[in-house]
């Protein structure tokens, strides 16, 4: 169904390129990860705007907030596992309490990391981020979303957590697509299930849709690419019509969207709520497509799960 | 320099510092003991900080990296004029702007929220790198302890002021010698010190954090210092001023009895 593939942190790093050509005061900070993160296209570009701040996340996040603090607009880059897990208290404390216009833009979000192994793969970043106050949490699904939301990233004026994969994705929207903060996009919302999904999960489920449909299951779905503040307009829309959802993201399904979706409906309108997500676990080394399909994260559990999900409403 | 002028602000702020945490019935007098002076000479002499200018980006900065010293800044604030003196006696009470730990968003005049210990540097830090980008020549001051210096960040700060030659930096050490659990050198001795600092690359100072001389004659010099960022070791007195809590771990974090905030009281106005 899909064929083109791209990379989102290329885009990110070429849409940094271009907003810095636009806006002085943006500046780029990363941790020793700049080919990785893609910065260093920044980096080659505004070399008196980028701190390389070497492998010290802690370090860097807060002297965003410092620069912030004097009128830059700082954007910090590191893999998922650093820019959260590792910086949790210094995101908290340094950044959200005092309230400063920190960008945190993550790359190597989730288990499709790969051969790195679970050390590199961050499987709790949507949790950990989602818990800290007035924290707005991003998970494009294409290449063609990120770019379309970069300039409004830049504008937002709060800080902000984006996650993306280190892998190429399959391209969904055609160029020219709008998306905002805040909002989703709905696909389709079904009479008997809604798929709500996230980042790199949005392309398998829209997959699987096509099977679903085909074997009589009214089914939609729905790219939930604003984690945070949850789209609630958007669900109270499939609560009217659909009577299940089944959430699909790349993340643990402790404290994720899955959780986030949960904690709305069983206080509103309870329907049954689904997940394919990580089941509590770490992941491991392997290639990324072996690994979406070992940890039930490929179409075909998507697939199965909508199944069940629909047998139970 | 009017030294009797700051020697009367000092006298006054410890006496409030006392006020204030006795009746919040929790707080931090001993650090803010030892770092008041310096506090005192920066924001009364010093800096270019005022009513006027504290919210323009070209005022000096001070940053409070051990925030556990809180009462210290509030009381610096309120004589300038930036937060009300009436609200000093709400310090850590229920719906006070005064936190236990500063807060920006709640408290004018604090530069970033502080009390997680080891961020206050790197905040600095990009705070200087900040006024540099924009040509602004205005300087940064940041206390940290020498309890905070246990925490790693600190030291990932370090080589960032050096990596960057924030000579707009200074930072200054309370080396008081006292952490919670007890004496630094008991717990992660950081000897030999100076040495440390200025093997990273630092200009580096000692002087006494409680004599206005000697605190003048050390920013001065560091005012020569170009290309490079300063450390100043401050070797100051853990609840200095009051003599049963000088060197006494135990006004790091509890508050005073009353018998002992009366002879504390006696003893500050007696100066």
């Amino acid at each position: 169904m899909f064929e083109k593939k791209s990379s989102m942190r290329t885009t990110y790093g070429k849409e940094l390129v271009n907003l810095g050509k636009k806006y002085d005061d943006l500046v780029v900070l990363d941790a020793d990860l700049a080919k990785s993160t893609k910065t260093e296209l920044f980096k080659n570009q505004f070399p008196e705007r980028f701190f390389d701040m070497g492998i010290s996340e802690a370090d860097m996040v807060v002297t965003a907030a410092g620069l912030a603090s004097v009128g830059f607009k700082p954007f910090c880059s590191s893999f998922a596992i650093f820019l959260t897990g590792r910086v949790y208290d210094q995101i908290r404390n340094s950044i959200a309490y005092p309230h400063w216009n920190v960008k945190l833009v993550s790359t190597h979000a989730g288990i499709s990391v790969g051969e790195d192994g679970a050390s590199h793969q961050m499987l709790e970043d949507i949790a950990l981020t989602r818990v800290i106050p007035d924290m707005t949490i991003l998970s494009p699904s294409d290449s063609t979303m990120v770019k379309n939301l970069m300039e409004k990233i830049y504008n937002y004026d709060s800080y902000l957590y984006m996650r993306l994969s280190r892998n190429d994705v399959y391209d969904i929207y055609e160029e020219g697509t709008e998306f905002n903060i805040g909002e989703s996009f709905i696909h389709g919302i079904g009479k008997d299930i809604t798929i709500i999904a996230t980042g790199q999960m949005v392309s398998k489920a829209l997959e699987a849709e096509k099977t679903l449909k085909k074997e009589g299951i009214a089914c939609g779905v729905v790219d939930m690419y604003t984690i945070k503040p949850l789209d609630t307009k958007t669900i109270d829309k499939i609560l009217n019509i659909s009577k299940g959802i089944l959430v699909c993201e790349e993340h643990s399904y402790i404290g994720g969207l899955f959780g986030a979706i949960s904690e709305y409906v069983v206080r509103n309108n309870p329907v049954i709520v689904d997940f394919v997500a990580l089941n509590d676990t770490f992941g491991e080394s392997g290639k990324v497509e072996e690994l979406f399909e070992k940890y039930g994260l490929d179409k075909d559990t998507i697939i199965k799960k909508g199944k069940s999900v629909y047998d139970r409403i | 320099m009017d030294v009797q002028n700051l020697v009367n602000i000092s006298k006054n702020a410890r006496i409030d510092i006392l006020k204030m945490v006795y009746n919040a019935s929790s707080g931090h007098i001993g650090g803010a003991f030892s770092a008041i002076d310096i506090m005192v000479y920066l924001y009364f002499y010093k800096m270019n900080y005022s009513l006027e200018n504290f919210e323009n980006n070209e005022r000096d900065r001070f940053i409070l990296s051990k925030g556990h010293a809180s009462a210290a800044l509030y009381t610096c604030l309120a004589y300038k004029g930036i937060i009300k003196e009436n609200d000093l006696i709400t310090f850590r009470k229920i719906n006070s702007k005064l936190q236990g730990h500063p807060s920006r968003k709640l408290t004018k005049g604090v530069e970033t929220s502080t009390g997680s210990l080891g961020q206050g540097l790197s905040f600095a830090n990009g705070v200087a790198l900040g006024l540099k980008l924009k040509k602004i020549n205005s300087k940064v001051y940041v206390l940290i302890g020498d309890g905070e210096i246990n925490e790693g960040q600190i030291w990932e700060a370090l080589m960032t002021s050096i990596r960057y030659k924030l000579d707009n930096l200074r930072i200054i050490l309370d080396y008081n010698h006292l952490q919670i659990d007890g004496f630094i050198e008991n717990i992660k001795d950081p000897r030999p010190t100076k040495e440390k600092f200025e093997s990273f690359g630092f200009a580096t100072f000692v002087m006494d954090g409680h004599d206005f001389y000697d605190i003048d004659k050390t920013f001065k010099f560091a005012d020569q210092v170009k290309e490079k960022p300063v450390f100043i070791i401050a070797n100051t007195i853990k609840g200095k001023g009051v003599s049963f809590m000088e060197n006494n771990v135990d006004f790091h974090g509890s508050p005073p009895t009353k018998e002992q905030f009366e002879k504390a009281l006696l003893e500050l106005t007696n100066v």
